[in-house]
């Protein structure tokens, strides 16, 4: 057994003892699942895709973005703490950091011991991420930021945010710059949490920013350069989040197996049904392709080239086939399926939002067909 | 503290099928683990050595196969894993094991070996009293729960259907723990990643005073004449009924065959 199906191997353990368990209660309370996040750290799932030098486990990034889809298969937000966590502020200060903003942070999030969150969208800068309106005035050895955030996932737990703010608003996308924010930092608050229709354990709250005062060394990449670092963290984030619509979607599909396989109408499992059988065919095909697309990413990413559109084909299409795939679950359920005991209703809504955040499905095909069309 | 915990890699038995022509065990594509009363051991040695510092050692005896289990037990965070392996060893019933075992264990220093009850997929439970004596060291079986360590005894409690026993073992001594008595810790993926810093110390027959009269099939005293499934004489039936509905039943059925002492 080589160490990725050792990690497999464990993470399935996990889920069974840990992550199945309170998928229904946090969903359904919408709590937040901190005792998991503890548990994550302990066993290292925190830092899995970095070097030891900084208190990474040294795995690969294919073992980081399995052990997401592995996840989601019992629960979608564990999973998207997980993902938010490393793709979105453990990468970006260990892609673009200085040496001194990683020896400070890195080995705090790679242990799991601060959780990490990333703060680009606002109310008006969604999609259209130029219109930020949070302001970062430069004075002399710090910047003041003002401004706020909407829908940052992590919110509240994390202790550690990447945030967007405009440097120079009259250069638009060339004016955006990264910054590295404390959460005890002073005039930094955050909003109650919303109310969602999926991923419900997961806390997604508004950032509020009255003149915070940030140290010029956490300034994360160049000045007027978060926009690169953005975009580039996002790419990255997309892969993850493919894996956790593969994931839902796989975790679907096998809630159905057993169930048609024990179902009996007619005198006849609804296994025994042609109808089924297509059914099936169908769905476990669509998850095929998504798990080819998402480790191809993956693979592209490994091997350093350009993964921008490999990342975005993987998530539009992973995040596609999971609200599909959870649909044609709670349909061959039947009735069972509409009822919260069965789980499947719970992949329907946690599905939903991977065709919307860390871009929505329309963002990527702007992303794809930018790069066919050229 | 130096524990050693005696482990051993088994067939998942509940997952294994009979073959009904041969009466044996399908092991092909069976998963193998580590035996659960054994791995709860790991979990109280790792415990201890929290708690009052020292190494813990693992050793097991079978064929190379068992280099993944100790691998898994590595990425656990034990200290050493050593793999008794020799062709000479195989077809050894449990006091040829014990033999083999307690001739490596004479030649190390612990201060306490930690044993699994029994494994599953033999259910002898005979391996660790066996080397307790061939090492004439003091043992404790069928533990639920290890106290503490104190004046230089390890205050253990043993299990029993109704009751338990609390008992102070001088050290060095040996103990057989039972799989529910922890919830075993899993790997980490620190300790999986540095696998590749931990080396398997491996022993043969070569390296031990054995004779090879005492171990193997010839020096293997039980001799298993046949197996084969108990066969089913009467299926219960299953009924879907009310705990109240059910009671009723159950009582109206085995009420001619109680005796009522007045």
């Amino acid at each position: 057994m080589n160490k990725s199906e050792l990690l497999e191997k464990t993470v399935l353990k996990f889920n069974e003892r840990y992550v199945k368990p309170l998928a229904k209660e946090i969903d359904q309370s919408g709590r937040f699942p901190e005792e998991t996040v503890k548990l994550m750290s302990k066993y290292g799932l925190m830092g899995l895709p970095f070097p030891t030098s900084f208190g990474g486990v040294g795995a690969s990034y294919y073992d980081y973005i399995n052990t997401v889809r592995l996840l989601a298969r019992e629960c979608a937000t564990t999973s998207v703490i997980l993902s938010a966590h490393t793709s979105l502020c453990a990468s970006p200060i260990f892609e673009f950091g200085s040496k001194e903003l990683k020896e400070k942070y890195l080995p705090k999030l790679l242990s799991g011991e601060w959780l990490g969150a990333f703060a680009l969208t606002e109310p008006n800068a969604g999609t259209d991420s130029a219109s930020q309106q949070t302001k970062a005035v430069d004075m002399g050895d710090h910047f003041i930021l003002t401004g706020s955030k909407i829908f940052i996932t992590n919110a509240g737990y994390a202790d550690l945010y990447i945030i967007f703010a405009m440097t120079s608003p009259e250069l638009g996308t060339k004016g955006i710059s990264a910054f590295v924010v404390e959460a005890d930092t002073k005039g930094f608050s955050v909003g109650p949490k919303e109310n969602k229709m999926g991923i419900r354990g997961s806390s997604t709250c508004e950032l509020i920013l009255d003149h915070v005062k940030v140290p010029k060394e956490n300034l994360l990449g160049r000045l007027n350069g978060g926009f690169r670092v953005a975009m580039q963290t996002l790419d990255g984030g997309r892969i993850g989040i493919a894996a956790q619509a593969l994931g839902i979607a796989e975790g679907a599909l096998d809630r159905t197996l057993l169930y048609v396989k024990q179902r009996k109408q007619f005198g006849r499992p609804l296994a025994a049904f042609q109808n089924t059988q297509f059914q099936i065919a169908e769905m476990a095909t669509k998850v095929e392709a998504a798990k080819l697309l998402v480790f191809e990413a993956v693979k592209d990413k490994e091997n350093k080239r350009d993964y921008s559109k490999s990342a975005a084909m993987a998530k539009l299409y992973a995040s596609k086939i999971a609200v599909e795939v959870a649909l044609e679950a709670i349909q061959l359920h039947g009735g069972y399926g509409y009822i919260v005991d069965y789980d499947v209703e719970r992949f329907l809504r946690d599905a939903k939002i991977t065709e919307i955040y860390e871009g929505t499905s329309e963002v990527q095909k702007m992303v794809i067909s930018g790069k066919v069309l050229r | 503290m130096k524990i050693v915990c005696l482990v051993k890699q088994v067939p998942n038995t509940a997952e294994i099928k009979i073959d009904k022509d041969t009466n044996t065990l399908i092991r092909d594509g069976v998963e193998n683990i580590i035996n659960p009363d054994d791995l709860a051991g790991v979990e109280e040695a790792l415990k201890l050595k929290e708690r009052y510092g020292g190494t813990v050692t693992t050793v097991t005896m079978g064929p190379k196969l068992a280099v993944e289990m100790l691998e898994e037990l590595y990425a656990m965070g034990v200290d050493k894993a050593v793999l008794l392996t020799d062709r000479a060893f195989a077809g050894s019933d449990t006091l040829a094991t014990s033999t083999i075992l307690s001739s490596y264990l004479k030649t190390i220093e612990y201060d306490l070996i930690i044993a699994g009850y029994q494994a599953i997929d033999g259910d002898t439970a005979q391996v660790g009293p066996q080397v307790a004596e061939l090492l004439k060291i003091p043992q404790a079986t069928y533990l639920q729960k290890i106290v503490e360590i104190k004046d230089g005894r390890l205050i253990v409690e043993k299990k029993y259907e109704t009751h338990f026993e609390t008992l102070a073992v001088k050290l060095p001594c040996l103990v057989t723990t039972l799989a529910d008595m922890n919830e075993p810790r899993l790997c980490n993926a620190w300790d999986i990643w540095s696998l590749d810093q931990k080396e398997i110390t491996y022993i043969t027959f070569d390296d031990l005073d054995l004779n090879k009269d005492n171990i193997g099939l010839a020096g293997s005293p039980t001799k298993v004449r046949k197996t084969f499934p108990r066969p089913v004489l009467e299926r219960s039936p299953i009924e879907e009924l009310s705990p109240e509905e059910a009671a009723d039943k159950i009582l109206a059925k085995i009420y001619p065959y109680i005796e009522v002492k007045k």
